[in-house]
């Protein structure tokens, strides 16, 4: 098996035509995104499943509301970008205060547009939703956690929202590892330091690992992909069992993954050594998203630099 | 049920309305007065709507997305046996129970959260989508208010609804030209609306929107067109049925005193007198 994978919305869009063939209450709805989300073929095979809105992002999210208040099992498709700001209203009120069990699905989200700009990125997404009752947020980091997180959607009970990138990602997972929404992975062992990241950048974090082993660093990686409902065991053993923690998200450093573990630890008055890495307070520099991902220091390089200021080595 | 008794239960509803909105000392008192007869008719005469049937799919459905007239909707589900009316008298606003001031599905009979103006038509639209695709004889019936028609979104959800024929949608203005701010031609003018809609692709009706029988009979008559969706442009007059709340902007959400809790009772007591002296 190649090291490198698909892009996660190509495993997503192929995993659901599979599923949805099995399941006639499958529906996809889509603003003028079916392109974007590798939708044309499931379009073109399971016509009667997908709903086209055009572009609406608020509509999308009411009339997804309304089919699944008629019992359909629906697929909300659209850039994170624009799903997540335009109809965040729709969110709270009509799924997630409504109760109505729509599975939003954040595509190319974070910097995955990252040429096309600021208006197309989504380092808002957790932060927004986070503070939304009623609605799970999660962000697979490879192949496996997306074919997983699928499955685990399928028979959701909750509104959810899963987000997904547009670059090929390295196989992280054996493929019988256990998955389970709200359950952190734990990828490799360390004492020093533990990596917990979400996402995409959950490679780089590994990589980051990877290259301080050479240094006689021993990092724990975790694939914390469920940002809502949190893993706070896997934290606090993170925080009580290695010497410090990084978190790295493709997010802004406000309101995310880094101070949701910021507020446990401080609230729970574990006072290990923490630094949050996402997108700093800024509109990002312009360039893909591996470039932007090295430009602010979500690299392996990058992170390993920061592990290494963080545990005072080579100071 | 027949004009006479749909007239004597509005009569009646108004009662409610404004002993519950004075009693929780809050609401939006003249919008609940503008629709009472168009919710009156739905859930009397045109929709099959029950407890019994309501936790079923496949029945007639009932979206209320101008929310803030929910004294009216909570009215009439008491009335239709979701819950008590002695429940509705002693917890509407009132701290600690489900009956806040928009509609919430905590409360029985209520099928969707509303209060942000401009979202009902999405949902109603994801309804009666789903009756189509599923072949299902369900409708699907969902009340606006007309300053709620500046929301961007209900016009996103009126070309869906036209895009995919959904002649088994009803959307109901309740066009009392009155909202908030003042006349609603002189905040965002929204004429000329029967062409607009016309204009989405919605076979549009006008109706005297207090006129029961009227009602009744435009509500008879859907689908309007095959393959179109529905517009009933309900003309009423907000604080219909109390002289000194109708048609006076300030009534969008003030409270009646004792005194005018008892003029407005007796001014309705006598139009109920009256009613029953014709037969």
């Amino acid at each position: 098996m190649s090291d490198i994978g698909q892009p996660n919305q190509q495993v997503f869009a192929d995993t659901l035509l599979e599923i949805a063939r099995d399941h006639p209450d499958i529906l996809i709805v889509t603003s003028d995104s079916r392109g974007s989300g590798k939708l044309v073929s499931f379009g073109e095979q399971l016509p009667d499943q997908i709903v086209e809105v055009g572009i609406a992002e608020q509509n999308l999210v009411g009339v997804s509301a309304g089919l699944a208040a008629a019992g359909k099992r629906v697929f909300a498709v659209s850039p994170a970008c624009f799903l997540t700001i335009r109809s965040l209203e729709q969110i709270k009120n009509d799924v997630a205060y409504s109760d109505r069990p729509v599975r939003v699905i954040g595509i190319s989200a974070g910097v995955s547009y990252g040429m096309l700009g600021s208006t197309h990125h989504s380092l808002h997404d957790y932060a927004a939703l986070r503070c939304i009752n009623n609605i799970d947020i999660i962000a697979p980091a490879d192949n496996f956690e997306t074919r997983a997180v699928l499955d685990a959607i399928i028979e959701y009970p909750r509104p959810v929202y899963v987000r997904f990138g547009k670059k090929p990602m390295r196989h992280l997972h054996a493929e019988d590892t256990h998955f389970e929404v709200g359950k952190a992975i734990t990828i490799r062992e360390g004492t020093d330091l533990t990596f917990i990241a979400i996402g995409e950048p959950t490679a780089r974090a590994l990589g980051a690992a990877e290259l301080l082993e050479h240094e006689g660093l021993s990092c724990r990686v975790v694939s914390m992909h469920t940002l809502r409902p949190f893993d706070t065991d896997a934290l606090l053993d993170a925080a009580r069992n290695t010497g410090a923690i990084i978190t790295v998200e493709e997010h802004s450093v406000y309101g995310g993954l880094g101070e949701c573990c910021a507020g446990i630890l401080m609230q729970q008055g574990v006072h290990t050594p923490l630094k949050i890495v996402g997108i700093p307070d800024e509109y990002t520099v312009t360039g893909d998203q591996h470039y932007i991902f090295d430009h602010y220091g979500i690299s392996a390089e990058g992170l390993a630099r920061t592990a290494r200021d963080l545990l005072r080595v080579g100071v | 049920m027949n004009t006479h008794d749909l007239k004597l239960k509005s009569i009646a509803y108004r009662k409610t309305i404004l002993e519950i909105i004075h009693r929780g000392g809050a609401g939006h008192t003249a919008g609940s007065l503008s629709c009472v007869d168009i919710l009156n008719v739905l859930y009397n005469h045109a929709m099959n709507i029950t407890p019994a049937n309501f936790q079923q799919v496949d029945r007639d459905h009932y979206i209320q997305s101008k929310g803030h007239s929910v004294e009216a909707l909570y009215t009439i589900l008491a009335d239709q046996g979701f819950f008590s009316q002695e429940d509705l008298l002693t917890q509407l606003n009132q701290s600690g129970t489900h009956f806040v001031g928009h509609p919430t599905r905590k409360v029985p009979g209520v099928e969707h959260n509303t209060g942000a103006l401009g979202h009902g038509l999405s949902v109603a639209v994801g309804l009666a989508l789903a009756a189509k695709l599923d072949d299902k004889s369900y409708r699907v019936f969902t009340l606006l208010g007309d300053g709620e028609l500046a929301e961007g979104s209900s016009w996103e959800a009126a070309m869906t609804a036209a895009h995919y024929k959904l002649d088994n949608l009803i959307v109901i203005i309740d066009r009392n030209t009155l909202q908030i701010t003042g006349r609603t031609e002189e905040v965002n003018a929204l004429e000329p609306l029967e062409e607009k809609f016309k204009a989405f692709g919605f076979a549009v009706q006008q109706v005297d929107g207090n006129d029961v029988a009227a009602l009744a009979k435009v509500l008879d008559a859907v689908p309007f067109a095959a393959g179109q969706p529905n517009l009933v442009l309900a003309n009423t007059v907000k604080g219909k049925g109390v002289s000194f709340m109708e048609d006076v902007k300030v009534w969008h959400h003030k409270v009646p005193s004792d005194d005018q809790l008892q003029t407005a009772l007796d001014e309705l007591t006598a139009a109920a007198a009256m009613l029953e002296a014709a037969v």
